[in-house]
């Protein structure tokens, strides 16, 4: 277990020592900026609906996000070679997957963090509650852990990291918009279908500064179904590759 | 130490190994020879747990890599062809990851550290990042990287590839400098390096072993090609030739100025080359000299990979 920290360690290490990494920090937090004073402040607004304005338009940046932090996690490692001192090295899979899964949501939140000064600035000039801005946070968190656990699923699959930034955006689109299909299917499987959706279903409660506990745990098993696809992706490679 | 016991892999429909066996005692320095898409770096990741063979059996320590993937990890060193360094690492730092990785104890790892870059020639670039790092450097950080949790089996995969001739004569001591703690295996497609390097040579060819033994056993008996410069008239060696000696075969003549002859021939053995000379005084020539134009293992590497192993098959040690 103690070897999932050290490749998560690593793994945070190569976003910091990258021009990669720093260009995602620069363009989200720019991005988050300028969508707060042109979206969030824009005309005469409550302080919960600027702050709800906040969380909405930070998911998508969030998701975008994910999908380029995670693309690099298994296909750059193959590309350049690296990837042979984990496969040589007495850590099982599971391991290697959870290490680099936490080494990409340790950046991520990371990159929330620095965005905090914008609820801040609505916490300490608005009428809004410091639990409103937690559970906005905790929804962008678990929101952007799916993504990234995708995102792994994708690189784990994809010879480059163009194709699994496009794979890891295909599968998300699809989960954005299954509630369209969820419209067209009567009964449970259209329910089914309509709990998948990875954004109306299950993020808008965090963004209104709630949290449901059926919301968390879907994005938990959402995460966890991604991690553990992308774990037998990597056992498989020891049979063809 | 290590059995390999008909180990095969099949990719699709394609063999990559045939019947692989072989068997590698401890403190052997052992080379796998064979052309580009031999199935070297194949059968090298199946001795690592990297890659699951399709059928056979592989031991290492008593460990099959099937069964015990992560204790075969455990006791094995890999460095593939290209060394899996990151370039934004310190080679200090690279070490220390690689050696928690394979669960170097936290008090053990400095000293580890220290004693590989030492063992391995890094002390002037040990606080550079890697990417700064010349390519012979770069090979011996990966070899740092490979034994820093102390395996006892090294696999090494093409280490000399892309070497210039002083780094290879470096990186050659650093290799013969293992056998002293670790079980070495390298693949290689040159001859030379393994010749000087290895202390047995297993050659593959289309994905089987088609001889293997020391240097030594595997040339003794081969037929060499040499070249003879005798003085004499070359009409002397027209029809009927007196060079009809047994196992002397692909004879050429080419006259030379100054009253010498240039003869090349296949000789079988020692015994075929005396018996070559012996013919030549015969018949009146004086022999300036007889020059090997080829090594035995040259001589016989080209022969088993230009599929006459059947040729080579009689000559001791070659794989029936």
């Amino acid at each position: 277990m103690i070897a999932a920290l050290y490749i998560a360690r690593r793994e945070l290490h190569g976003y910091l020592a990258s021009m990669t990494g720093w260009l995602i920090l620069a363009l989200v937090l720019l991005a988050d900026g300028l969508l707060f004073n042109g979206l969030a402040l824009a005309g005469e607004k409550k302080s919960f609906d600027v702050l709800q304005l906040f969380f909405y338009f930070s998911s998508g940046t969030t998701m975008v996000a994910s999908v380029f932090i995670a693309m690099r996690l298994f296909a750059e490692e193959r590309q350049q070679g690296t990837m042979v001192l984990l496969e040589s090295a007495p850590v099982p899979e599971h391991i290697v997957v959870l290490g680099k899964f936490l080494g990409a949501w340790s950046f991520l939140l990371l990159l929330l963090l620095l965005s905090g000064y914008l609820p801040a600035l609505v916490v300490v000039n608005g009428k809004v509650t410091v639990g409103h801005v937690l559970a906005g946070y905790l929804g962008l968190a678990l929101l952007g852990a799916a993504c990234i656990g995708i995102g792994a699923f994708a690189s784990s699959l994809a010879k480059n990291q163009i194709l699994a930034a496009v794979l890891a955006g295909a599968i998300i689109v699809a989960l954005l918009l299954s509630w369209t299909l969820a419209r067209k299917i009567e009964g449970p499987v259209g329910d089914v279908v309509g709990f998948l959706d990875l954004f109306d279903q299950h993020y808008r409660t965090f963004s209104r500064g709630t949290v449901k506990l059926g919301s968390v745990a879907y994005y938990a098993a959402l995460t966890y179904g991604a991690l553990l696809s992308t774990t037998a992706v990597l056992a498989a490679r020891r049979w063809r590759a | 130490m290590i059995e390999a016991e008909g180990v095969r892999k099949l990719y699709g429909g394609k063999v990559a190994l045939d019947d692989v066996s072989f068997r590698i005692e401890r403190g052997e320095v052992v080379g796998f020879l064979g052309l580009n898409g031999a199935g070297k770096t194949t059968m090298l990741r199946i001795l690592c747990g990297l890659l699951l063979p399709s059928g056979g059996r592989v031991l290492v320590n008593g460990v099959d890599a099937v069964d015990d993937p992560l204790a075969l990890r455990r006791s094995i060193g890999f460095l593939p062809d290209r060394p899996p360094l990151y370039g934004d690492m310190t080679v200090q730092d690279m070490l220390r990851y690689a050696g928690r990785l394979h669960g170097v104890a936290h008090r053990e790892l400095d000293r580890r550290v220290d004693e590989v870059i030492a063992l391995t020639g890094l002390s002037r670039v040990a606080s550079d990042l890697v990417d700064t790092l010349s390519h012979g450097f770069r090979q011996r950080a990966g070899i740092a990287t490979a034994i820093v949790h102390a395996p006892r089996l090294v696999v090494l995969d093409e280490p000399i590839s892309g070497l210039d001739p002083a780094q290879i004569v470096e990186m050659r001591a650093v290799i013969r400098g293992l056998k002293d703690r670790h079980t070495v295996l390298m693949s290689s497609h040159i001859l030379g390096e393994v010749s000087e390097t290895c202390d047995r040579i297993l050659v593959l060819h289309g994905g089987r072993i088609v001889a293997q033994g020391s240097e030594a056993d595997l040339v003794r008996g081969g037929a060499v090609r040499v070249e003879v410069v005798a003085r004499g008239a070359l009409a002397a060696l027209k029809e009927p030739s007196p060079l009809a000696v047994a196992g002397v075969t692909d004879v050429e003549t080419i006259a030379v100025d100054g009253g010498l002859v240039r003869l090349r021939a296949r000789v079988a053995d020692d015994a075929a080359r005396e018996g070559l000379v012996r013919a030549l005084v015969v018949a009146g020539f004086g022999v300036r000299s007889v020059v090997p134009l080829e090594s035995g293992l040259e001589a016989l590497f080209l022969q088993l990979t230009a599929g006459e192993a059947s040729a080579a098959a009689s000559a001791p040690g070659v794989a029936a």
